[in-house]
């Protein structure tokens, strides 16, 4: 055997590493593999730059060349002229004007801290609800919030929310009581009944004589119509958020009923409110509440606006839950029935929780759907951010106003909308239990 | 080891059994929820009739017969003044189908191409529909139409502007379209005598497209062949309508706006709040469909598109085969309320002013004969019945595309 036919070349040293080629590294591979990989891509890549190129081109220098102090649009326009020989920027000076009118509407000035402090007790009172990080020794000011709320921001003295809030503990003793018997449903009924009961009959007179005698935390009393901005859009939506869920998963238990004619009930009153725009419902609470009502009854607009509203939601809350309850497999229900779990027993720990977490980017959508639709108030008289807008440029100093203000309340909402969309993909993923 | 032999001796019906016996306990609880809705019922009821004896008035619908001696500025219908009030919520009614069917349209085509170049592989494309979608489901709906308002009355030339020798504005489209602050105008078919025969011959070439579709699919299932159907059906859509066109001497001719005095005449007169209601609907909308259209797109996993591939389906196929007619079936459902939302917030024609159901028969109408109750429950029940219409005939539509397990 011959070995001495050598190779014509053997390396022996290894090489250092290279590089990868500069065209496959960095910036340049992935504008390859996502801006130019094709004519096809070149061409929208091309579109799109000159889109976003003719979009900035026309609203930055607008923006940012925009005026913050003037006291109207011609003193505005002047000032433009001054600084730049044309009129071509926004005029700011209008947000920064009417700041507290957006924000609080017609609320009287020396009394804006209560409407700030129940905005803060909200955010806190709603941080527990959100976060189970938080404590939730928390929790009790989450309940209190709703009664804090209206003391706050309608004035009066302490008396009638507490009174309602005693309602409330009134029925729930009576639900304990009750509940002994063993029918949730008899519980229920017999807790609104004690409830009613108090509302209707005994609290008002013992409110009234409460009042004569300490009137307490005693704060100057607000009318609904001076109301407005974006606190009305807060308020709207906080309370129509918070109602319409629990009616929700009401309706939606009660369409999936076997009884039939609380099914038929609830399938009625769902389809209804589905198949008619917000808007009829809205006139029919300010037009055609009184006709309903006993004669000579009043009733505050806000109100009507929050029940109307959170009626409309819960309709569609229903439809979302039942989804969710519709996409649980039926082992689920079976495995409750198994464990010998009554109905609401089997509900509240095996259903629910899971139909809920199904539902949630629904739910959350709703909740943004509600949100958004408080601008239609604007319609029956209620001056929210929308129907302020209008009313500003009806001035005469403000004539003629119109992207400053679209895009401020633009912006607010967004923000209030973004976020809770936000939230609701973090919690999906914060309760998602498959490992995927 | 005992077992319970003993069986519960009969003690006849106790009352308790109506709470505690399941046999009983739903009819007892059924009992209690029709009680509470007829006693709400009837409490409501007697309020209104109290109510209504105080100020005098009764139910009645009479005054729908009674001239409403109005105008409504945009007419599908003709109308007059001296029509009946009936007559006017129905020009109403069909302004408000009118926003629907093309704020339908748009909003599809809108939502389709969003959603699909949202997911395209073009990084800054993606990046803008993005934008476009978030900015557009997050602020509410009356704020746009207020904007494609503003942008249409204020940021566009008034009529005055296309005069003179140098005119500051000129009309688009080889001087057919004038686009202004007072609306914009667009040619206006005229049809002239034998035009019906032409419009005939396009129905039926319709009629053709569909029975030739019929026909090559059963074709396809016999012998396998593909025949290139686009093209044929483009050629039925176009050849015999044009064919009987000029053999009937083109009866149809344009109608070009034209500037007369102060404002435009001539053509097909769209009025600024219909254009910035059915733009700003279709965009916001179609925000929301793009998002359903994505999700139907990226529920199909892909492996279909893998195994369509394999079995050597080209790209077209695949789509039109495998892709589509599965991502069907998840986007068709949510489509359809988001076709019923458009439906239901084009009454927010209030803020522009555009004449809509709500704005003849419960505005209007609503005011100057102060029937409200009569006015806001028959409004109510119109868009009652539009919304079950439109729901029922799509789920028809979902059904036929609905997965047909065996």
């Amino acid at each position: 055997m011959s070995t001495t036919k050598s190779l014509a070349y053997v390396r022996k040293e290894m090489l250092d590493q290279q590089p990868a080629p500069r065209s496959q590294v960095g910036f340049t591979r992935w504008a390859r593999d996502n801006l130019f990989s094709g004519w096809f891509n070149t061409v929208l890549t091309l579109v799109s730059l000159f889109v976003i190129y003719k979009v900035l081109a026309a609203t930055l220098p607008w923006i940012f060349g925009g005026v913050w102090n003037a006291d109207s649009l011609a003193q505005c326009r002047v000032i433009m002229n001054e600084a730049y020989g044309n009129t071509h920027h926004a005029c700011w000076a209008v947000i920064h004007e009417r700041w507290n009118q957006l924000l609080y509407g017609f609320y009287p000035e020396t009394q804006y801290w209560r409407a700030n402090l129940a905005f803060v007790l909200m955010l806190a009172s709603l941080a527990p609800v959100l976060f189970d990080k938080v404590p939730r020794k928390m929790l009790y000011l989450t309940m209190a919030f709703p009664f804090l709320l209206v003391w706050l921001v309608w004035g009066g003295t302490i008396w009638g929310v507490t009174s309602v809030a005693f309602g409330f503990a009134l029925g729930g003793i009576a639900f304990k009581l009750v509940d002994r018997f063993g029918s949730m449903a008899l519980s229920a009924i017999a807790a609104v009944a004690v409830a009613a009961v108090w509302w209707l009959f005994i609290g008002p007179s013992v409110v009234e004589g409460l009042n004569s005698v300490a009137p307490l935390g005693h704060l100057e009393e607000v009318q609904s119509r001076d109301l407005g901005g974006f606190m009305i859009c807060v308020i709207i939506g906080i309370s129509g958020i918070a109602l319409s869920l629990p009616i929700g998963i009401v309706l939606a238990l009660g369409r999936q009923s076997d009884l039939f004619i609380v099914k038929t009930i609830c399938v009625g009153f769902i389809e209804f409110i589905r198949g008619v725009p917000l808007i009829t419902l809205l006139f029919t609470a300010s037009l055609l509440l009184n006709y309903f009502l006993p004669p000579g009854t009043t009733f505050d607009l806000t109100l009507r606006v929050i029940i109307m509203v959170t009626l409309f939601s819960s309709a569609y809350m229903a439809e979302v839950i039942r989804g969710g309850l519709a996409a649980l497999p039926k082992g689920q229900y079976e495995a409750a029935d198994a464990l010998g779990l009554d109905y609401w027993k089997a509900q509240r720990l095996i259903i629910m929780p899971q139909a809920l977490k199904i539902s949630i980017p629904g739910i959350v959508n709703t909740f943004i759907g509600l949100f958004k639709d408080t601008t239609l108030v604007m319609f029956i008289g209620i001056y929210d951010m929308l129907g302020l807008s209008n009313a500003i440029r009806a001035n005469a100093a403000w004539n003629g106003i119109y992207w400053e203000l679209f895009i401020f309340i633009g912006g607010v909402f967004w923000i209030c909308c973004f976020a809770m969309s936000r939230y609701s993909q973090w919690l999906e993923r914060k309760l998602r239990t498959d490992h995927r | 080891m005992t077992t319970a032999t003993n069986t519960p001796e009969d003690q006849g019906f106790r009352l308790s059994q109506l709470i505690y016996d399941t046999r009983y306990r739903s009819i007892t609880i059924q009992v209690i929820a029709m009680l509470a809705f007829m006693l709400i019922a009837a409490f409501l009821i007697r309020n209104t009739i109290i109510n209504l004896s105080a100020l005098g008035k009764d139910i009645d619908f009479g005054f729908l017969f009674n001239r409403a001696a109005y105008d409504i500025n945009q007419q599908i219908i003709p109308y007059t003044s001296d029509d009946p009030h009936w007559r006017a919520a129905l020009v109403g009614l069909l302004n408000t189908l009118l926003i629907a069917i093309l704020g339908c349209t748009l909003a599809t085509v809108i939502g389709v191409v969003a959603g699909v170049l949202r997911l395209s592989k073009n990084w800054l494309t993606a990046k803008i529909m993005t934008v476009y979608v978030e900015s557009f489901r997050n602020i509410p709906v009356l704020l746009w139409i207020l904007a494609f308002m503003a942008v249409l009355s204020e940021g566009l030339p008034a009529p005055r502007a296309f005069r003179g020798e140098d005119p500051a504005a000129s009309m688009w489209f080889w001087d057919s379209v004038a686009v202004t602050n007072r609306g914009t105008y667009v040619p206006a078919p005229v049809w002239g005598s034998g035009s019906s025969v032409v419009v005939i011959a396009f129905l039926l070439s319709l009629l053709g497209i569909w029975a030739f579709g019929k026909w090559s699919n059963r074709h396809f299932e016999e012998t396998g062949q593909h025949l290139p159907n686009f093209w044929i059906k483009l050629g039925i859509l176009i050849v015999p309508s044009v064919l009987v066109y000029f053999v009937m001497g083109r009866p149809v001719s344009l109608s070009y706006p034209e500037l007369k005095g102060f404002n435009f005449d001539g053509g097909l007169h769209m009025r600024n709040s219909m254009l910035a209601l059915w733009l700003a609907l279709s965009f916001y909308t179609g925000s929301f469909i793009a998002e359903i259209v994505r999700s139907g797109i990226l529920a199909i996993s892909k492996g279909q598109t893998e195994a369509a591939f394999a079995l050597g389906l080209r790209p077209s196929w695949t789509m039109n085969l495998v892709i589509l007619p599965q991502a069907l079936r998840v986007i068709i459902p949510p489509l359809i309320s988001q076709y019923l939302n458009l439906t239901k917030n084009s009454s927010l024609a209030l803020a522009v002013g555009y004449m809509d159901l709500r704005s003849t028969l419960g505005g209007t109408t609503l005011n100057t004969t102060g029937r409200e109750l009569e006015c806001m429950l028959l409004m109510m029940l119109i868009y009652l019945i539009v919304s079950l219409i439109i729901s029922s005939g799509m789920n028809i539509y979902n059904k036929s595309v609905k997965l047909k397990e065996r």
